[in-house]
C-alpha cells in the first residue's frame, strides 16, 4: 500500500465502521414487509446523510447509510480509454456473479462503478469488522488488478504487433 | 469476578428475558419462536418452544410476580403466554392469548407494567398500543397513544407508577406519555412529570443532541429522571424539573440499549459490543468505565491462540510485532492487527439488550446482556474495569 492511499483507505474504514451500525428494521410503509431502506428510501427520517470520501477527480467512494443498509459506491481510477475498458469488462464480470459476492451489488449507482449493498442480515451473520476488511482490500486490490491488466495487454499487444511485421521483415 | 458468558446459539439473540427465579430464559434466535432455556448447572438447555408467529420476534417480556410472557413480533402481533395444565395429562403448557393489537406495522417492542395489569407494545405503525386484559372476552384489548409521534417507535419503558410510559422513536424524539386506563388505574398521584395525566397526555418531549433515532429509553428507578440513548452516539439523562438535560457524547459507536442499576447509574451498550457504565446525580453526569475488562490478557490470549498465550514473549502486544509475527507464521504482510477473527470484548458483535439481573438492597448488582453473536453474558454490575478512563477503553477497542 502506497502512502498516499492509505489516509483514503483509513478514512473509507471509519466511515465504514460507524456507518455499519445496523439493526433489524421492518418497513413503516409497507405491511410486514423488510427491505433495505436505502434502496426502498420509503421514509425519509430512516437515512443518514450520504458522504463522498474522494482521493481526487477520478477516484471517490459514496457511502449512503440508512437504519438497516447501507450502500457503498467505488468509481475506480481510469487514466485512459484502456483503463475505461478494462475497468468496465472487470466489474461487469463480478457483478454478473454478484450472489456469490454476497455484499455486491448487481448495477452501480450512476456516476460510480461499482457497488455493494450491505443489510443487517450480513452483518448478523458475518463480522462486522471483517467486512470491513473485504471492502477495503477489495479497493487496495482493483487499482493493481487493472494496472496489472492493462500491462499485460500492452505486452500482448507489443508481441502481435512484432510477429505481424515480421512478415514484412523479410 | 469475571463475567458469566453462555452461548446459547450461533444466530443473533434479538432479546432475552429472565423469568423471576433466573432458572428459565425467554429468547428469540432471531426467528419466530420463542423458546424458553432452563438452567442446567453451567449450562442452558432448550425446553420449550412458543410458536405462534410467523414473522420475527423483536421483542420478549416475562413478568416476574405473574409469571406470564408477553411476545411481540413483526407480524404485527403479540401474544401473552400463560402456564396453564393440559387437560388431558395434567403438564404445565404454556398456552397463547389474543391481543388486539390494532396496528397494521410490525411490534418493535414490549414491556409489562410495574403492576403487571397493562403492557405497552411499540410500533412501526407510528403508534404505541396500550394493552390491557378485558376479562368478559377473555383477550387483551389496546388503546392507541398516537398523537405526535411521527416515525417507528423503537423502545418504551413504565415508569414506577404504573402510568406513565417512555418511547423513544425514530423521528430523533424521546417523549414522556401518560398510559392512564381508567377501568385499571387509580388515579396517579402527582410526579415531577405532571400533576394532571389524563391518556395520552405529553409530559416531555426531548431531542436527541445530534438527531439521532432514539434507540432506548429508561426511567430511573424512582422515576424522577429519564434517560435515553441515541444514534448520535450520545446518551441523554433529563431532571424534567429545570428541565435539565445533560448529554453525553461519546467516542465509540452508538448505544442501543440501556438500564437504570441504581439512581445515580446507568448500563448503557450497543454496537461497541461492551456495556458501558455512566454515574451521576442531578449535578451532573460522565462515564465510568467499561464492565468489560478488554485491557486483561483473556481475550488477547484468545485471540493468538496459535502462538502459546502464556508465554511471556505472548504479552509482546505492539503494532509492529504482530506484523512481523504475521509475516513469519501466517505469510500476511500489511496490518497485523486486521487479520485478527476475534474482538477483544466478550460480545462478538453488537449488544441488543442489557437488563436488570439481580437486586440487591434496592440496586441492580447484576446484568445481564445478549447479543448479535448469540452469548447471554451476565455481569457484576459494580465490577467497573477501574482505573481506565472511558476515552482509554474505547482507544484500545479500535479495530
Amino acid at each position: 500500500m502506497s502512502n498516499v492511499l492509505r489516509p483514503y483507505l483509513a478514512a473509507v474504514r471509519s466511515t465504514l465502521t460507524a456507518a455499519l451500525t445496523l439493526e433489524n428494521f421492518s418497513s413503516q410503509v409497507v405491511e410486514r414487509h423488510n427491505k433495505p431502506e436505502v434502496e426502498a428510501a420509503g421514509s425519509k427520517e430512516v437515512l443518514l446523510n450520504p458522504l463522498t470520501i474522494s482521493r481526487n477527480e477520478n477516484e471517490r467512494v459514496l457511502i449512503e447509510p440508512s437504519v438497516n443498509s447501507i450502500r457503498l459506491s467505488i468509481k475506480i481510477k481510469q487514466a485512459d480509454e484502456i483503463e475505461r475498458i478494462l475497468c468496465h469488462k472487470f466489474t461487469r464480470f463480478m457483478m454478473q456473479r454478484a450472489e456469490s459476492f454476497i455484499v455486491l451489488r448487481r448495477k452501480p449507482v450512476p456516476g460510480y462503478d461499482i457497488s455493494f449493498l450491505i443489510t443487517n442480515t450480513h452483518s448478523e451473520t458475518m463480522l462486522k469488522h471483517k467486512i470491513v476488511d473485504f471492502i477495503i482490500q477489495f479497493m487496495e486490490e482493483v487499482d493493481r488488478e487493472i494496472s496489472e491488466m492493462k500491462l499485460s495487454l500492452n505486452a500482448r499487444a507489443r508481441i502481435v504487433a512484432e510477429s505481424y511485421l515480421t512478415a514484412f521483415n523479410s | 469476578m469475571a463475567p458469566e458468558v453462555f452461548n446459547l446459539a450461533q444466530t443473533p439473540i434479538t432479546c432475552h428475558s429472565f423469568s423471576a427465579d433466573h432458572k428459565q430464559v425467554a429468547v428469540s434466535l432471531n426467528s419466530t419462536d420463542a423458546q424458553i432455556f432452563t438452567r442446567q448447572g453451567a449450562s442452558w438447555t432448550l425446553t420449550e418452544t412458543l410458536a405462534e408467529h410467523d414473522k420475527l420476534i423483536t421483542s420478549i417480556d416475562w413478568a416476574p410476580n405473574s409469571n406470564r410472557i408477553v411476545t411481540a413480533s413483526q407480524d404485527r402481533n403479540a401474544y401473552v403466554w400463560q402456564q396453564t395444565p393440559d387437560p388431558e395429562t395434567g403438564k404445565l403448557i404454556w398456552k397463547p392469548t389474543l391481543v388486539l393489537l390494532r396496528i397494521n406495522r410490525a411490534a418493535t417492542h414490549v414491556r409489562w407494567s410495574p403492576k403487571e395489569d397493562k403492557f405497552a407494545v411499540a410500533s412501526g405503525a407510528r403508534a404505541i398500543a396500550i394493552c390491557s386484559f378485558d376479562p368478559e372476552n377473555n383477550w387483551w384489548v389496546s388503546k392507541l397513544l398516537k398523537k405526535p409521534i411521527r416515525s417507528t417507535v423503537l423502545s418504551v419503558d413504565w415508569h414506577p407508577n404504573n402510568v406513565l410510559l417512555a418511547a423513544g422513536s425514530a423521528d430523533m424524539k424521546a417523549r414522556v406519555f401518560s398510559a392512564y386506563i381508567k377501568e385499571v388505574d387509580d388515579k396517579p398521584a402527582a410526579t415531577v412529570w405532571g400533576s394532571k395525566l389524563p391518556f395520552n397526555t405529553i409530559c416531555g418531549e426531548y431531542a436527541s443532541p445530534a438527531g439521532g433515532w432514539v434507540h432506548a429509553v429508561g426511567f430511573s428507578p424512582s422515576g424522577d429522571a429519564l434517560a435515553f440513548a441515541s444514534h448520535d452516539s450520545s446518551i441523554s439523562i433529563v431532571y424534567p424539573g429545570g428541565p435539565t438535560i445533560y448529554n453525553i457524547r461519546i467516542s465509540s459507536l452508538p448505544f442501543v440499549t440501556l438500564t437504570w442499576t441504581a439512581e445515580d447509574t446507568i448500563v448503557a451498550a450497543g454496537h461497541d459490543c461492551q456495556p458501558v457504565v455512566f454515574s451521576g446525580s442531578e449535578a451532573g453526569w460522565q462515564g465510568v468505565g467499561s464492565l468489560d475488562d478488554s485491557t486483561s490478557g483473556k481475550a488477547a490470549g484468545g485471540a493468538r491462540s496459535g502462538f502459546g498465550g502464556a508465554s511471556s514473549v505472548g504479552r509482546l502486544n505492539s503494532a509492529a510485532f504482530s506484523t512481523f509475527r504475521d509475516a513469519d507464521t501466517r505469510g500476511q504482510s500489511g496490518a497485523g492487527a486486521t487479520t485478527d477473527t476475534k474482538v477483544l470484548t466478550v460480545h462478538q458483535n453488537t449488544i441488543t439488550s442489557v437488563r436488570p439481573y439481580e437486586y440487591r438492597g434496592g440496586r441492580v448488582t447484576k446484568v445481564s446482556t445478549s447479543g448479535v453473536d448469540g452469548n447471554l453474558v451476565i455481569w457484576d454490575a459494580d465490577d467497573v474495569s477501574a482505573g481506565a478512563g472511558l476515552a482509554k477503553q474505547m482507544g484500545g477497542m479500535r479495530m
